[in-house]
């Protein structure tokens, strides 16, 4: 089938300032593929848990490097993250909230929900 | 009514009938997934930082163990599906994409599995 290829495109990502709204949405998405992989460790630690003393003990060991409990801290937000903005997609989903004053607004409360969350969970958990 | 030509339809281009139901489930699955995500946190930190003894009987005690297990059903296949959509989005090469679709979907359901057995593992301890 012939192409025209000589269509007029759309503005580029690389050229395009994203909103905040756009920014969320690919935070949102990359979440996910992270949590995703995230849930691998989940695996491994409900399995020593489930290998008895020593292998709980040798899960704690690794846990406790400060670069995986780094990590463990970022799943940790990214999890709030991701739940807080999936809570707009439901709300989007029952066709509320399209209208542009909302959108930044709900963004800079999911931010600010994802963040408070992180630290409630640091701090009092 | 079906706009499509016949030979779109013989192809297999168009609506394969079954995004409704991978949409739905995913919103299903994300609102199952609020609640039960605080039991995964409070079952993380104890994990992490509680005497073996306190993790075990946390887990083993039947609500605790309901909440992770339906945690751990309803996350793989909300991170299956999700993963779906990404590898669809970002994956031209038809036969590359069916792979990739194959392979996270039976990783995943492996993952859960391994999950699954862990919990029930730890019933049989506490």
């Amino acid at each position: 089938m012939a192409t025209n290829t000589n269509r007029p495109t759309s503005p580029h990502l690389q050229v395009y300032r994203l909103p905040l709204t756009g920014i969320i949405s690919i935070t949102h998405r990359m979440t996910g593929v992270m949590l995703s992989a995230g849930l691998i460790f989940f695996v491994y630690i409900v399995s020593s848990v489930a290998g008895g003393a020593t292998s709980y003990a040798a899960m704690q060991d690794l846990m406790s490097v400060w670069l995986i409990r780094l990590m463990y801290w970022g799943f940790i937000y990214a999890l709030f993250f991701h739940l807080c903005h999936g809570v707009r997609h439901l709300i989007w989903d029952a066709g509320k909230s399209f209208d542009n004053d909302t959108l930044d607004h709900y963004a800079k409360i999911e931010l600010g929900c994802s963040l408070g969350l992180t630290l409630f969970t640091f701090i009092f958990v | 009514m079906d706009y499509r030509s016949p030979l779109a339809r013989v192809r297999g281009l168009g609506s394969a009938k079954a995004g409704t139901s991978h949409w739905w489930m995913q919103r299903v699955t994300a609102v199952a997934l609020i609640p039960l995500s605080f039991s995964l946190i409070i079952f993380l930190d104890l994990s992490l930082n509680a005497p073996y003894q306190e993790t075990v009987a946390w887990l083993a005690s039947p609500f605790n163990s309901v909440c992770i297990v339906a945690w751990i059903l309803a996350v793989f296949y909300h991170a299956a599906l999700g993963l779906q959509v990404v590898i669809e989005d970002y994956i031209a090469v038809e036969g590359v994409k069916i792979v990739a679709v194959w392979a996270v979907n039976l990783s995943f359901l492996l993952l859960a599995l391994a999950a699954l057995i862990a919990v029930f593992r730890t019933l049989l301890i506490g």
